[in-house]
C-alpha cells in the first residue's frame, strides 16, 4: 500500500487517497466546436503507461483536495507530487 | 517397539510439565515445548494423513511451517474446528484434539487409497480431460469428487473467539529472529532505531540456537551458546519490540507488512476465555530486514514421501531441540554436507545412523571425516532407487550414479531402515521478497534464486540472501549493516568464526532410476501428490510457462503453496525443455506466506461491526413505530410502516392512499445536502446541471438534472438559492459523497478560477417532507406565523421561518406531486419537529410513510429514481426529459456528448410507462420487454424499471425502458415471465395529475 505525501497534509496512506485518471487532459474551452471525434479523443482516450505516468489523486478522506502525482507504472514508485495547476517536472516528461 | 523415543533431555522441553492430548481419538502423552509433531514421533507415530491426490500414507515430513504432509484437523466443535494446521508448528496443550485429514474411514485404512493403484490412470489433468462429457453430467461427477477430495473441513457455527488489529510503525522491522535477525535487531535498537522483530517459532535464534556442534563456533564458544548471550541481552533493550509466535503473511510496497501474532493457540483451552487469539499487525517500517532463512530440499527419486522420510534438518532439529529420535535405523540421504551435521548430532545422543548415501563421489570436508570415523558407513557418488514399507518405511534400495549423473549403473543394494532422512541442499526463503516487488537472480553454482533488485529500503541477510554457511553470514553482516543503517561500526567486525562447512554440492532434481519415469513415483509436490512425471507431461502436452505447469499439475498449489518442491518443479522444466533456469523465473509468491483464518483477516469487523451504518436523528422514532428499514448507501432508511399482520403489500397501499387523500410524513434527513456560497455560484450551477440557473430568484428553488462529460444522466435533486450567493443543492441519498466529489474536481481542476465554496451538510440538517391535501393546514399549526398562501409561498419556492426559537428552512417542493412542505432543522432538533408535525397531522390522520411509498408515489407521477429508471447509459432525451436540457447555454457538463452519433440514435432504449392488460397483474422489475416472443432469437426491447400496484389509480403501473419507445406510444407487446406472458400496452410515463392540479390543491 502506498504511503503518499499529500502536499496540504503529509504523508498519509494510500487508502485515504482515490486516483482520478491521466492528469493534464484539459477541458475543452469550446466543446462546441469540435467533431465527434475531437471530442471522443477528449472523453475516452487514455494513456495506460508501463513506466512513468501522470496521474490525477485526491485526498478523498482527508483534506480533498485534487493533485498531481508522476508514478512509475512498473514498480509503483512515486516520482514526483505537485499541486493543481503546477507544471508538470520535465525531467519525467 | 519401544512406543517411546525421547532420547535425552533438552532444555527446550520442559519434561516436569506433562500434557496429554488425543490424536485420532487416542491418549497420547508430551511435554511443555513440543508441538504435535514431535510429540506425535516421541509416540513413535509417523503416519499422520492422506495424500490428497493417491491417499497415500504420509508423515511427518519437516519441522516447520514448510509442511506440506502433516496437516491436521483441530478440535471438534463445529465452531472452533480447523482444518490444515501443521503439526509441525501447532505447539501441544492439554485438551488438544486433533485427527488425521483426507482419509475415509480412518487413516490406517482409507478406501480413497485404491486411486494409488489406479494411478496410471490419473495423470495431470485427469479431472480435466475426463469429466468433461457429458458437460451435463458434470454436476453429478462434482459430487463425488469433491467427497473424495478436499482437505479437512471448515468450521459450520460462527467463530466465537476475538481477534483484533494494530498498527505498528516503526524505523527498522527484522523478519526473523534466526542469528542474522538477531545480530540486526540488536544493532539497529542500539543505534537508536526503533526495531520490531519478529519471529513465528515460540523461541528465538533459529536453527543455530539448537546447534550443539564443535564444528561451528563463534569466538571460541558453540555458536549456541553465544547467541544464547546475545539474546538474553537483546531483551533489555528498550527500543527494541520482540514478538514471536508471529509470522509476516505479506510485505507489501512501501514496506507496509502483515504479521499475524498468534496469542492463545498455544494455551490450554480454559486459559484462553475473553484473550485475543490473533492479533493482525499492519506494519510500516522505514527499513525492512529479511532474515527470513532458507528451507532445506527434499530430494526427487522414486517413493520418497513415505512416513519416515524427513528432511534431515528436520530430523535434527527433533533430536536437538525436543529431545526425539525420528528413527532407531536412521539412514541420510544427501548431496551437500548438510546431511553431515545430521549425523553428528544424531550419534551425539546417542541415535543410532546406520548409512549415509551422498550423491557426490568426492567427499573430505572435516564434517565428513568426522562422520567416517564414528564408522558410518558412506555410499559416495549413490543414489536411493526405490523405498519400501506402505504406512511407514523399512527399506530402501540405492544404485551408483553414473559420472554424468543421468543413469544408475551397477548392482542394487538394499539396506534396512525406520527413518530416511533427505538434503538436497537449501533454498532461500525469498517469498516475503518478492512479494514486496523485488527481483531475483538465479545462482548457477548452487542453483539458488537469491535476491537481485530491491524495490524498497530493504535488504536480506543471511541465508535468505544465500549465505548458508556460518562464516559466510558472519563475515558479511557486519558491513551490509554499516551500509544500510548508516552507522560507523557494529560489535561484530572482528567475529572468530570456526565453521567447517564444505559448501561443494551435486545437484540432480530428478534422480535417475533404474525404471523408467512412467513406473516411478517421484513426488514434487506432496500435499497435491504432483509427481516428475506429471509435470514431463505437461512438458509434452505443450505447456511451457511455468505458471501454467503450475496449474495444469497443481503444483505448489497446496495450503503450504509447494515451499518444498517448487525449486525442482523448476528444475524439471528447465531440463526437460532445455531453458535455462534464470530464465525460466519462479512462479509468483503470493501473501500470505501461511494461511491465515478469516476471523485474523475482519479482525473486530464482525456482526454488527461489519460495516458502519448512518441512522437520521429520528430513526428512533421509526424504530418505535415498528417500521421495517432498507440500507440505502450506509443509511438506515425507513422502508414501510406496518401495522399489526400487516403485509408489506398491504402497508405500503395504506400509506400510499393516506398521503394522496389527507396527508403523509416522511423522514427525508438521508438526501444529500451541499452548502454553495461564492459570487460565481450561479455561474458554477450553469455548468454542472443542465437547465439554466442564472435567473433563479432568491427564495426559489429548481429542480436540475447532472450528466456526466458523456452526456448520461448522474444524479438529481432540487437545489434553492437562499440569497444572491448562496444556495443549497440536494443530491440523491446514495449520491451525495460522489456528487460532492465530483463538483471538487470540476472546481479544483478544471474552474479554478471561480469563486465556489462546496461543503457537506448532509448530517447537520433534518429533513421532514409534510405532503398531501391537508399539508398546508398541519403546516399551518407547527409554523402558525408563516404565510402559507399560495401567492405567498407558492410550488418551487422557500421559506426562512422558526418553530418555537429554531430556526428551519421551509421548502416546498414536492416529490409526491402532491402539495408538499419540507421542513429542513438543525439536525437534533428533528425529532421534535417530527412529534410537532405527528401531533398536528394527527387530526388529518397524518401518515408516515417509507421509502417504499415514496417510490411508488413518485412512479404514480413519472418522476424517475436515478440509479433505478437510469443507469449509466440514459440520456435526458432518452429519459424524455429535454425540457430540462438548455438550448441557450453555450456549454455545461455533458453538454456536447448530448449530439454525439451514438446519442442521437433514434432507437435508443427510451423510458415510457407501461400498463398492463390486466389491471391486477403487477410486473416485475427488471423483466424483459419483447414485441415478437415467437421468434428465435428473441429480440430484448428493454427491461421494466419500477413496478407497483398503484391504490390511487386502482391498476397496475410500470416505468421501463424500451429501444425507440417514445415512438411507440400505445404499442402493444410482451413480457415474457417463465411460465406465461403479460400483455402491456406503451404509455406516457405520467400516471396520475398530468395537469399538475394537486400541486395547488
Amino acid at each position: 500500500m502506498f504511503l503518499i505525501h499529500c502536499p496540504y497534509c503529509g504523508e498519509r496512506e494510500q487508502s485515504e487517497f482515490k486516483a482520478g485518471g491521466e492528469a493534464h487532459i484539459v477541458r475543452p474551452k469550446q466543446p462546441t466546436e469540435l467533431s465527434d471525434d475531437q471530442w471522443a479523443e477528449y472523453l475516452f482516450m487514455r494513456k495506460n503507461i508501463k513506466g512513468v505516468q501522470f496521474e490525477r489523486w485526491v485526498h478523498a478522506h482527508g483534506c480533498r483536495k485534487w493533485f498531481n502525482m508522476v508514478r512509475d507504472t512498473s514498480n509503483d514508485e512515486i516520482k514526483a507530487i505537485y499541486k493543481m495547476g503546477e507544471k508538470p517536472p520535465t525531467k519525467y516528461k | 517397539m519401544t512406543n517411546n523415543l525421547r532420547v535425552k533431555s533438552s532444555k527446550f522441553i520442559d519434561e516436569t510439565y506433562k500434557i496429554s492430548f488425543k490424536f485420532n481419538n487416542k491418549i497420547y502423552y508430551g511435554y511443555k515445548g513440543d508441538t504435535l509433531a514431535s510429540a506425535l514421533l516421541a509416540n513413535n507415530i509417523h503416519l499422520v494423513g492422506r495424500s490428497f491426490k493417491y491417499h497415500r500414507p504420509r508423515g511427518i515430513m519437516t519441522a516447520g511451517s514448510e509442511e506440506p504432509n502433516a496437516i491436521v484437523q483441530l478440535h471438534k466443535n463445529t465452531s472452533r474446528t480447523e482444518p490444515n494446521v501443521r503439526a509441525t508448528e501447532i505447539e501441544i496443550y492439554e485438551g488438544l484434539e486433533a485427527s488425521s485429514q483426507n482419509c475415509w474411514p480412518s487413516v490406517n485404512f482409507d478406501i480413497g487409497g485404491i486411486n494409488n493403484f489406479l494411478s496410471p490412470v490419473l495423470p495431470a489433468g485427469f479431472y480435466y480431460k475426463t469429466f468433461m462429457w457429458p458437460a451435463s453430467f458434470w454436476e453429478k461427477y462434482e459430487y463425488f469428487i469433491r467427497k473424495s477430495a478436499g482437505l479437512g473441513k471448515s468450521p459450520t457455527d460462527s467463530d466465537p473467539d476475538i481477534y483484533e488489529h494494530k498498527y505498528i510503525h516503526c524505523d527498522v522491522l527484522v523478519i526473523g529472529a534466526g542469528i542474522s535477525g538477531i545480530i540486526a535487531a540488536k544493532t539497529s535498537a542500539k543505534n537508536g532505531f526503533k526495531t520490531l522483530l519478529l519471529d513465528e517459532k515460540p523461541y528465538l535464534g533459529g536453527s543455530t540456537i539448537y546447534q550443539n556442534s564443535e564444528h561451528f563456533k563463534i569466538n571460541n564458544q558453540i555458536s549456541s551458546s553465544w547467541l544464547d548471550k546475545e539474546i538474553n541481552e537483546i531483551k533489555k533493550i528498550d527500543n527494541l519490540e520482540i514478538k514471536i509466535r508471529t509470522s509476516v503473511a505479506a510485505f507489501h510496497g512501501y514496506n507496509f507488512l502483515l504479521a499475524r501474532e498468534n496469542l492463545t493457540d498455544h494455551l490450554p483451552l480454559h486459559q484462553r476465555n475473553e484473550k485475543v487469539r490473533h492479533r493482525l499487525l499492519k506494519i510500516r517500517a522505514k527499513k525492512v530486514i529479511s532474515a527470513t532463512g532458507s528451507l532445506e530440499r527434499p530430494l526427487v527419486f522414486d517413493n520418497n514421501d513415505r512416513p519416515g522420510i524427513l528432511l534431515s534438518s528436520a530430523i535434527e532439529k527433533y533430536s536437538n531441540l525436543f529431545g526425539v529420535a525420528c528413527g532407531q535405523k536412521n539412514v541420510l540421504f544427501t548431496n551437500n554436507d548438510s546431511a553431515y551435521e545430521t549425523a553428528i548430532s544424531l550419534f551425539q545422543k546417542g541415535i543410532n545412523v546406520g548409512a549415509i548415501i551422498d550423491n557426490r563421489e568426492e567427499v573430505d570436508s572435516k564434517l565428513v571425516k568426522e562422520v567416517e570415523k564414528n564408522n558410518i558407513k558412506i555410499y559416495k557418488g549413490y543414489t536411493v532407487v526405490n523405498t519400501f514399507g506402505y504406512k511407514k518405511i523399512n527399506k530402501i534400495s540405492i544404485m551408483q550414479l553414473s559420472k554424468d549423473g543421468q543413469k544408475v549403473v551397477g548392482s542394487k543394494i538394499s539396506i534396512d531402515c525406520d527413518c530416511l532422512g533427505m538434503s538436497g541442499g537449501w533454498t532461500p526463503a525469498v517469498h516475503l521478497f518478492t512479494q514486496s516487488g523485488g527481483k531475483l537472480k538465479f545462482r548457477d553454482e548452487d542453483q539458488v534464486f537469491i535476491p537481485d533488485t530491491y524495490p524498497s529500503d530493504q535488504i536480506s541477510i543471511g541465508s535468505c540472501n544465500g549465505e548458508f554457511t556460518l562464516d559466510e553470514i558472519l563475515s558479511s553482516i557486519s558491513k551490509k549493516l554499516k551500509d544500510f543503517l548508516n552507522i560507523k561500526k557494529t560489535e561484530y567486525e572482528n567475529l572468530e568464526i570456526q565453521s567447517h562447512f564444505n559448501k561443494t554440492k551435486r545437484n540432480i532434481w530428478l534422480l535417475p532410476s533404474d525404471k523408467i519415469i512412467g513406473k516411478t513415483k517421484p513426488f514434487v509436490d506432496y500435499q497435491n501428490d504432483a509427481t516428475a512425471k506429471d509435470i514431463k507431461l505437461a512438458l509434452r502436452e505443450g505447456f511451457r510457462s511455468i505458471e501454467h505447469v503450475k496449474r495444469y499439475t497443481t503444483t505448489g498449489m497446496g495450503t503450504d503453496q509447494g515451499k518444498l518442491g517448487n525449486m525442482h518443479a523448476l528444475g524439471i522444466i528447465s531440463e526437460t525443455a532445455g531453458s535455462k533456469m534464470g530464465e525460466l523465473g519462479t512462479t509468483t509468491f503470493r501473501p500470505p506466506y501461511t494461511p491465515l483464518t478469516f476471523g485474523t483477516i475482519v479482525g473486530r469487523n464482525v456482526g454488527e461491526y461489519f460495516d458502519v451504518f448512518r441512522k437520521t436523528p429520528i430513526h428512533d422514532w421509526h424504530v418505535e413505530n415498528k417500521a421495517k428499514f432498507e440500507n440505502v448507501g450506509q443509511w438506515k432508511r425507513a422502508w414501510f410502516y406496518p401495522k399489526k399482520n400487516e403485509s408489506m403489500h398491504e402497508a405500503v397501499q395504506r400509506e400510499s392512499k393516506a398521503a394522496r387523500d389527507s396527508a403523509g410524513i416522511l423522514d427525508a434527513s438521508t438526501l444529500g445536502k451541499i452548502d454553495i456560497k461564492g459570487t460565481d455560484a450561479s455561474e458554477f450551477l450553469n455548468r454542472v446541471y443542465t437547465n439554466t440557473w442564472s435567473k433563479l430568484a432568491i427564495g426559489k428553488c429548481r429542480y436540475g438534472l447532472m450528466l456526466n462529460e458523456d452526456g448520461m444522466v448522474y444524479d438529481d435533486g432540487v437545489t434553492t438559492r437562499l440569497d444572491e450567493n448562496h444556495y443549497i443543492m440536494t443530491t440523491t441519498t446514495g449520491g451525495a459523497a460522489t456528487v460532492l466529489g465530483k463538483l471538487e474536481d470540476y472546481l479544483q481542476t478544471e474552474w479554478p478560477e471561480l469563486d465556489v465554496y462546496l461543503t457537506s451538510v448532509t448530517d447537520h440538517y433534518a429533513t421532514i417532507s409534510v405532503c398531501g391535501p391537508n399539508s398546508k393546514k398541519i403546516i399551518s399549526k407547527v409554523i402558525p406565523n408563516l404565510d402559507l398562501s399560495d401567492e405567498k409561498f407558492p410550488h418551487m419556492s422557500f421559506k426562512n421561518a422558526k418553530i418555537d426559537k429554531v430556526k428551519c428552512r421551509v421548502m416546498r417542493i414536492s416529490f409526491t406531486g402532491e402539495q408538499s412542505y419540507e421542513i429542513n432543522v438543525q439536525a437534533n432538533y428533528g425529532k421534535s419537529v417530527w412529534d410537532k408535525c405527528m401531533q398536528a397531522g394527527k387530526e388529518f390522520n397524518i401518515t408516515p410513510y417509507g421509502t417504499e411509498t415514496m417510490h411508488l408515489l413518485r412512479a404514480e407521477k413519472g418522476f424517475i429514481i436515478v440509479g433505478q429508471d437510469t443507469d449509466a447509459t440514459m440520456t435526458p432525451i432518452d429519459l424524455q426529459m429535454d425540457w430540462i436540457v438548455s438550448k441557450k447555454k453555450y456549454d455545461f457538463i455533458g453538454k456536447r456528448s448530448l449530439y454525439r452519433s451514438d446519442t442521437i440514435r433514434e432507437d435508443r432504449k427510451q423510458l415510457i410507462g407501461l400498463v398492463t392488460e390486466n389491471p391486477k397483474e403487477v410486473l416485475e422489475e427488471g423483466a424483459q420487454i419483447v414485441l415478437d416472443a415467437s421468434k428465435s432469437p428473441v429480440e430484448m426491447l428493454g427491461h421494466v424499471t419500477s413496478s407497483y400496484y398503484s391504490p390511487n389509480l386502482e391498476k397496475s403501473i410500470a416505468l421501463g425502458v424500451v429501444k425507440g419507445g417514445k415512438n411507440m406510444m400505445g404499442q402493444k407487446l410482451i413480457i415474457p415471465m417463465e411460465n406465461k406472458q403479460i400483455n402491456v400496452t406503451v404509455t406516457d410515463p405520467v400516471f396520475l395529475d398530468k395537469e399538475n392540479k394537486r400541486l395547488n390543491a
